[in-house]
């Protein structure tokens, strides 16, 4: 089949199933969801799902991965299970304010949640949006542009629950809130999920979000995350992907920024068998910072692609990216990082670097920084890198009686740590570091135990 | 120690070595000079294992066993130390852990235990002294951010933990000034003994002021063209190497 027939099947499949459920996407959801929903589907109409020959999508072939007939979760489905008993994360240490997702909706039987700060809403987003209108219309959807990724119009045009945070005006909280995703069904599933998360004026909080599947499943996850980062607050967000070979996972984020506030990304792909990640970060005030990184260790036939757009639409900012990829046997990896620095942004500070390893001939990486700047006064660097392990380095570890093999492991470590060390809760980064420490070694390294019996 | 006999080697299809013999006895220290492209830092890096050089012909004995079969760590375990010309900075490798990593290796090599954490520090600040290294340095990477005489200082420094048989210098005093030149001298002789042996690859004979050699041999070539004590090294310092270019037909 050609890429287009293929592309304009699957999409009026998309678009077929839309208008089937549609009476279901409705019911229960407010109406400025159900607005966006009917925007977002328009828009999702006139670009369809995204073939290589888009721009953006030039190095991930999405479409395969929609081919499947899945099932939908566009209802609460009710079970009485005990989430907690099913998935239990078994970090040493780690103490947080602990939150379980199933297939993109928000456990109701959420109980380590723990206590927060007065005024913290913390929550399902299909919930707050009715419980919270003033907050919820305020803020949903107005920086998920649909117009501009077919992807995000297709979440939106889905959405009906996922995590929602608020945190009020200088509240700060301290200990880290943990957000596991977990994919579980018992035939092939597509996951939507929907996040929105405020950060008021000097608020401060670090989120972890972990994705897992729970069995063997073909998933399709396609989630869209919203986050306001206010005057003066700072948000931390780790992303550590972990799901296996036969899923496939999108995640689009967006990060509006307002003056002096502060935000650190790290995206660890540890699994999955595609992974797409839109990170766009705009630089909406004087004297933002935003640190911006994150490292794929790709095995097999994985691909990941990690596709960020950091936009400085005010002067005086400072954003900085560092992506890193470990490509091993068939494993490809893309990375392609636009900067635009808006006319009048000057004194801008923007850089950005993209290091990959290849681990065989195999192995394929595609790297594509571009930078577009408008204003003059700005200092912008970018560079890219592709290759295999330095041999002068190798030789100089041998050389002083250290086998290669270990020397190879200690500069791959060496290698993934310059993103690792930015992980700043420090169980997670101990098990961060302790899983590609164990990916290295050549040995399975999940972040749970899993008995999925099979070689994804 | 050491028995070089009639070694050729290649690099990428050129021949850089044409046949070189050398005898390195116990507790001999072994001057090894010559102009630009003679073959010095090859043989050198033949020596420590170097995968891109191409042993033609010939064969090298270190303590009894073929050289030239070994694994580069596996020479360096069995004492061999290169102090490198141009050591690799190796960013994300901790100096701490690639020190205790290497010095532990050559402990089970010995079948010793290794060190502990504070055995190693301790053994690390008096190995310090030694070379008088700034402390703040083993806080970094390898070499990473090292000025040009800091990395040389490193190497002695990486030579006195590993207590090697036959230390290798390559050029270990070129881009150094007169005291940190010194200092590495010094860290050479302290660590020198009956048991031991040393290859000092130089071009100067300011080096050899303060490491005395045995023996100097004059490369060039590829090939040894003239060894006598360490009167040469003040001849070659005074005439340059016009007079051996001239000896040897060129």
């Amino acid at each position: 089949m050609s890429s287009v027939a293929e592309k304009i099947d699957l999409s009026l499949k998309l678009t077929g199933h839309y208008n089937e459920v549609k009476e279901k996407l409705f019911e229960g959801s407010p109406d400025i969801i159900n607005n966006q929903r009917k925007k977002a589907f328009q828009d999702f109409i006139m670009q369809g799902l995204p073939t290589r020959k888009n721009e953006n999508y030039k190095y991930t072939n999405v479409q395969p991965s929609f081919a499947p007939d899945f099932k939908y979760f566009h209802s609460r489905e009710q079970k009485d299970v005990d989430l907690h008993e099913v998935f239990k994360c078994n970090i040493p240490q780690l103490d947080t304010h602990l939150v379980l997702l199933q297939n993109g909706w928000y456990y109701e039987g959420n109980s380590q949640v723990g206590q927060l700060p007065e005024g913290v809403i913390l929550g399902s987003l299909g919930q707050v949006a009715t419980s919270h209108p003033n907050i919820f219309e305020e803020h949903y959807s107005q920086l998920a542009d649909t117009s501009e990724d077919a992807l995000l119009a297709l979440n939106t045009a889905h959405a009906k629950d996922g995590f929602f945070l608020y945190v009020p005006k200088n509240v700060v909280i301290e200990k880290p809130i943990q957000v596991i995703n977990l994919m579980q069904a018992d035939v092939d599933a597509f996951v939507t999920q929907r996040n929105l998360i405020i950060a008021e004026q000097g608020a401060s909080a670090k989120l972890i979000f972990c994705d897992h599947t729970l069995n063997p499943k073909r998933y399709l996850s396609n989630s869209a995350t919203e986050i306001f980062v206010k005057e003066n607050a700072r948000l931390d967000c780790y992303i550590t992907q972990n799901q296996h070979n036969r899923s496939t996972s999108i995640n689009n984020i967006v990060i509006r920024q307002e003056r002096d506030s502060t935000i650190k990304t790290n995206t660890i792909t540890l699994h999955g068998g595609l992974v797409r990640n839109n990170l766009k970060v705009i630089l909406d005030g004087e004297n933002c910072q935003a640190d911006v990184f994150g490292m794929a260790f790709l095995d097999k036939n994985q691909h990941a692609d990690n596709f960020t757009q950091i936009i400085h639409a005010k002067p005086h900012c400072l954003s900085n990216q560092v992506y890193k990829n470990v490509l091993d046997e068939k494993a490809t990896g893309a990375f392609a990082g636009r900067i635009h620095v808006v006319k009048d942004a000057q004194k801008t500070n923007a850089f950005q670097r993209n290091n990959n390893l290849l681990l065989t001939d195999e192995a394929t990486m595609q790297t594509k920084p571009q930078l577009i700047i408008d204003a003059d006064d700005v200092k912008c660097s970018h560079g890219a890198t592709v290759g295999q392990i330095d041999e002068e380095a190798l030789f100089y570890l041998r050389a002083r009686g250290i086998n290669e093999k270990d020397a190879r492991l200690m500069m791959m470590n060496a290698f993934a740590h310059e993103v690792v060390q930015n992980i700043d809760v420090e169980p997670l980064r101990e098990r961060i570091d302790d899983l590609i420490d164990k990916r290295l070694q050549g040995e399975i390294s999940r972040c749970h135990d899993c008995d999925y019996n099979c070689e994804c | 120690m050491l028995s070089i006999k009639e070694l050729y080697v290649s690099v990428e299809g050129q021949e850089i070595l044409k046949g070189i013999n050398l005898e390195v006895k116990p507790g001999e220290v072994h001057a090894l000079m010559g102009p630009n492209g003679s073959g010095k830092s090859t043989l050198a890096n033949v020596l420590a294992g170097k995968e891109e050089y191409e042993v033609t012909h010939g064969e090298v004995t270190y303590q009894g066993e073929e050289l030239l079969e070994m694994a580069p760590e596996d020479r360096a375990k069995s004492g061999l130390f290169l102090s490198f010309q141009y050591p690799v900075e190796i960013p994300g490798v901790p100096m701490v852990n690639f020190l205790k990593t290497a010095v532990n290796e050559h402990r089970k090599h010995k079948g010793g235990k290794p060190l502990t954490a504070g055995e190693f520090l301790k053994l690390m600040r008096e190995k310090k002294e030694l070379v008088e290294m700034d402390t703040q340095l083993t806080n970094r990477s390898v070499n990473e951010g090292f000025s040009g005489g800091e990395k040389k200082k490193n190497e002695i420094f990486q030579m006195a933990l590993l207590e090697p048989k036959l230390a290798i210098l390559d050029e270990t005093d070129s881009g150094l000034d007169i005291d940190a030149l010194k200092i590495v001298a010094n860290g050479v002789n302290a660590l020198k003994s009956e048991n031991n042996s040393t290859i000092v690859v130089t071009h100067y004979q300011r080096l050899l002021d303060y490491i005395v050699p045995d023996y100097v041999h004059v490369l060039y070539d590829g090939r040894i063209v003239k060894t006598a004590g360490k009167e040469l090294a003040m001849a070659l310092e005074e005439k340059g190497y016009d007079w051996i270019k001239q000896e040897n037909g060129n």
